[in-house]
């Protein structure tokens, strides 16, 4: 990879340039996003030729503005954020050159949807503990096991797979990764329903399935390494993105509270305040940490802020439903629906306190990310493992 | 709030540098405890170092009226440090509140500028004379009078650093309205009650018939006193941001070193998590107090929700973060030769010091308007 030399008014130049062979007003779709991918301006951090110019990741906004001020269409990056967030950096570090081009220029137009099959029934905290077994059969693994949680898993074309390979070993040293084609006909999806009613997630079972060896990511046995690629990355674009005041959660109730004077009360009006206060001061960290990232020095921050995003939303969303009384008895449906979207802060009061129950649980339990925070941040010592020198068949199950 | 800078800038950087290496050497906790119960409680040495020799009190404070040229994003971080070592200095006092009374006042009027000068070089300590406990947005005192030759009478309780105090920059309330006056602390009654917080004393100033020099009259005055206030409120955000990372990294150090069941205390979950709730604390309130001090620096339109949020929520994180201190030093964390409780008391009392947080919420609900 080349230094760089693409500057904000390069970038500039490109888009302009990009505008004029392809008129957003009359080009078709997903020809802008290929046409945009080539010209390097999809994600500008990215080697040139996948979809970038090797340009500091902090000039995308750049871009990004431009494009937008132009008309132009997006990716519709919420649709495909397992994909951008998680698949698209653990291909881009570990994938062949010609994994990457095959995988990375669709998945970011959004022509194929990616899902993660990570989380089992019986590892979920504990990820290195998976059971799903792979195992080698000529240039071909054949794959038997049951994953859980998967969003997307219904619309996507691949997978990112994380498999035990060896079970003799303690449980870190025996996975291997892959990417796993979700049309094989021993990939099974069904639905699970959640505490909301709806099932955005699933349970994914597969029975033979073959993968080609082509499509492993990292070596036999580094699963894990790779793995983890994939979730700082998880909880970066979980707690990460920037926010104006009272976005998010914060602005429904303050929105609710301004225009329902008839349901305030002095208790709920000093709650309100102080999350009020705390969501600000956290919007404040989180645009402290971007500046630290635009200057090259990152902090530790940022293994915090999905925590902090947790908290606020259940404790906001909760609110909300109290403040709005004898609604708050209420429930807009019910009906088992299985979203391509997940809004958090969609819908009604009801849907988003529950749904905001699983932000302490999914991408890393709240629990889980204090533990890191403790002994990564602050050094303190870690918890005795039982299971540190034990090879995983024999972990206690 | 178009572009607020939350970061430290490298001189921002090196100040911290010099001034912690200062205090480290000046100010440690034996001689600390040491210090409080005797009859110097503050550190006239130290303060000199600070203010005189470091120029630290006058970094608001322009170069032509004897000051460092600085803003408050410098006096903001000079107080960090100090609160990380609960300094008994009367910086608060003087190169804070009575300072920003003075710079909010007309600085072209000779007394305003004498005084100014005098504080900004260290040759006088100030204090303002209201009670530590006053928030922005306060009315106008009226507990001093000032009679028509401008000679003043009253009592004014619990002034923060007032014992320190060479000279008290005092709202009165004369015939034609408030005022803002200067008195030398020579021509005022000071007694000392038993301070909550050892290391930042309180005084209770009676004048009586006291000369006085006017500083800004019925049009300036509560304009000088209500910037005060609000660069008080907001920048004492900055200190208990440093109360807090004190309390913090001794604590993580002790919970490290302590062992009990064979194990380090500090790797059970039930302490980690706790001290993770703290950290995380202390990354929100960093940027809560370095956004009130850019936003005061920078005369923001938002200044006001700034300072709200900022002294709300890090008065908040410094009593959790003190408390936390005492509670997972265990009986270490309670007796008097430990210095947690010098840090316990500085952020509890520095939870009523210029508005508490609710006083705080209740002015950011007019602010942003979610009305009761």
């Amino acid at each position: 990879m080349s230094e760089s030399t693409v500057d904000a008014q390069e970038l500039r130049e490109r888009v302009a340039a990009l505008l004029a062979e392809h008129d957003p007003a009359t080009t078709d779709r997903l020809e802008f996003l290929r046409a945009r991918f080539d010209a390097g301006l999809a994600w500008v951090h990215y080697p040139e030729g996948l979809g970038g110019l090797n340009a500091p990741r902090e000039l995308q906004s750049v871009v990004d503005a431009e494009l937008a001020s132009a008309g132009a269409p997006d990716n519709n990056p919420r649709r495909i954020g397992i994909g951008l967030g998680m698949a698209a950096p653990t291909v881009l570090r570990y994938g062949s050159d010609e994994l990457k081009h095959r995988f990375l220029r669709p998945l970011w137009t959004g022509e194929e949807v990616w899902c993660q099959l990570f989380s089992e029934p019986g590892a979920g905290s504990d990820l290195a503990a998976l059971g799903t077994r792979a195992v080698r059969d000529g240039d071909e693994w054949v794959v038997n096991g049951q994953k859980v949680w998967t969003s997307s898993a219904h619309t996507a074309r691949w997978a990112i797979l994380v498999t035990r390979t060896d079970p003799d070993v303690p449980k870190h040293a025996g996975m291997t990764y892959f990417v796993c084609d979700m049309t094989h006909p021993g990939v099974e999806v069904r639905p699970l329903r959640q505490i909301t009613g709806e099932a955005e997630f699933n349970e994914v079972f597969l029975t033979d399935v073959r993968i080609p060896d082509a499509h492993r990511l990292g070596a036999v046995g580094e699963g894990w390494r790779v793995a983890q690629t994939t979730l700082m990355n998880e909880r970066v674009a979980i707690g990460g993105n920037a926010m104006p005041r009272e976005g998010g959660m914060l602005g429904k109730v303050a929105a609710t509270w301004r225009g329902r004077p008839e349901l305030r009360t002095a208790e709920l009006h000093d709650r309100l305040l102080t999350l009020w206060v705390e969501t600000e001061a956290f919007r404040l960290a989180g645009m402290r940490l971007r500046q630290q990232l635009a200057v090259g020095s990152p902090g530790p921050e940022g293994s915090g802020m999905k925590l902090a995003f947790a908290r606020l939303s259940q404790a906001l969303s909760g609110l909300e439903v109290e403040l709005l009384g004898d609604e708050g008895l209420r429930y807009d449906d019910w009906t088992m629906r299985r979203p391509e979207l997940v809004d958090f802060t969609g819908r009604e009061a009801g849907y988003r306190y529950l749904r905001a129950k699983g932000n302490s649980i999914e991408g890393g339990t709240s629990e889980i990310l204090r533990n890191i925070i403790a002994e990564r941040v602050l050094g303190l010592p870690s918890e005795p493992r039982a299971d540190k020198d034990v090879a995983w068949k024999d972990l206690p199950r | 709030m178009s572009n607020p800078d939350l970061l430290y800038s490298d001189v921002e950087t090196d100040l911290r540098a010099s001034v912690r290496d200062l205090l480290t050497d000046r100010c440690e906790p034996a001689a600390l405890l040491a210090r409080v119960e005797s009859a110097e409680p503050y550190d006239a040495k130290l303060w000199r170092t600070l203010s005189a020799e470091l120029g630290l009190a006058g970094l608001p404070v322009p170069e032509d009226l004897g000051g460092q040229g600085a803003s408050v994003r410098e006096t903001a971080l000079v107080l960090e440090e100090l609160g990380r070592s609960v300094a008994p200095v009367p910086f608060l006092g003087s190169a804070v509140l009575a300072t920003a009374a003075l710079l909010g006042a007309d600085t072209a009027r000779e007394p305003v500028a004498v005084l100014l000068r005098r504080l900004a070089s260290g040759e006088a300590a100030g204090a303002l004379a209201v009670p530590l406990s006053t928030a922005p947005g306060s009315a106008f005192p009226a507990a001093v009078a000032a009679d028509a030759d401008g000679r003043l009478t009253g009592t004014v309780r619990s002034v923060a650093d007032g014992p320190a105090a060479d000279v008290f920059v005092v709202p009165a309330t004369g015939p034609d309205g408030p005022r803002l006056y200067a008195v030398e602390a020579a021509a005022a009654s000071v007694s000392e009650p038993v301070p909550l917080d050892l290391t930042r004393r309180i005084a209770d100033v009676t004048f009586t018939d006291a000369d006085a020099t006017l500083l800004a009259g019925a049009n300036g005055a509560p304009a000088a006193l209500e910037r005060a206030l609000l660069t008080g409120a907001g920048l004492l955000a900055s200190e208990q941001l440093g109360v807090a990372d004190w309390c913090l990294e001794t604590t993580v150090a002790y919970v490290g070193g302590r062992y009990q069941f064979g194990r380090p205390v500090g790797s059970f979950q039930a302490l980690k998590h706790r001290l993770a709730d703290v950290w995380l604390e202390l990354v929100a309130a960093r940027a809560a107090a370095r956004y009130a001090a850019d936003a005061l620096a920078s005369g923001s339109d938002d200044a006001g929700v700034a300072v709200a949020v900022a002294q709300s929520y890090c008065s908040t994180v410094a009593v959790h973060a003190a408390e936390e201190c005492v509670q997972l030093h265990g009986g270490i964390g309670m007796t008097w030769e430990h210095p947690a409780h010098l840090y316990l008391k500085r952020a509890k009392a520095d939870q009523l010091a210029l508005g508490t947080a609710g006083r705080h919420r209740t002015t950011l609900a007019t602010l942003v308007d979610l009305p009761a």
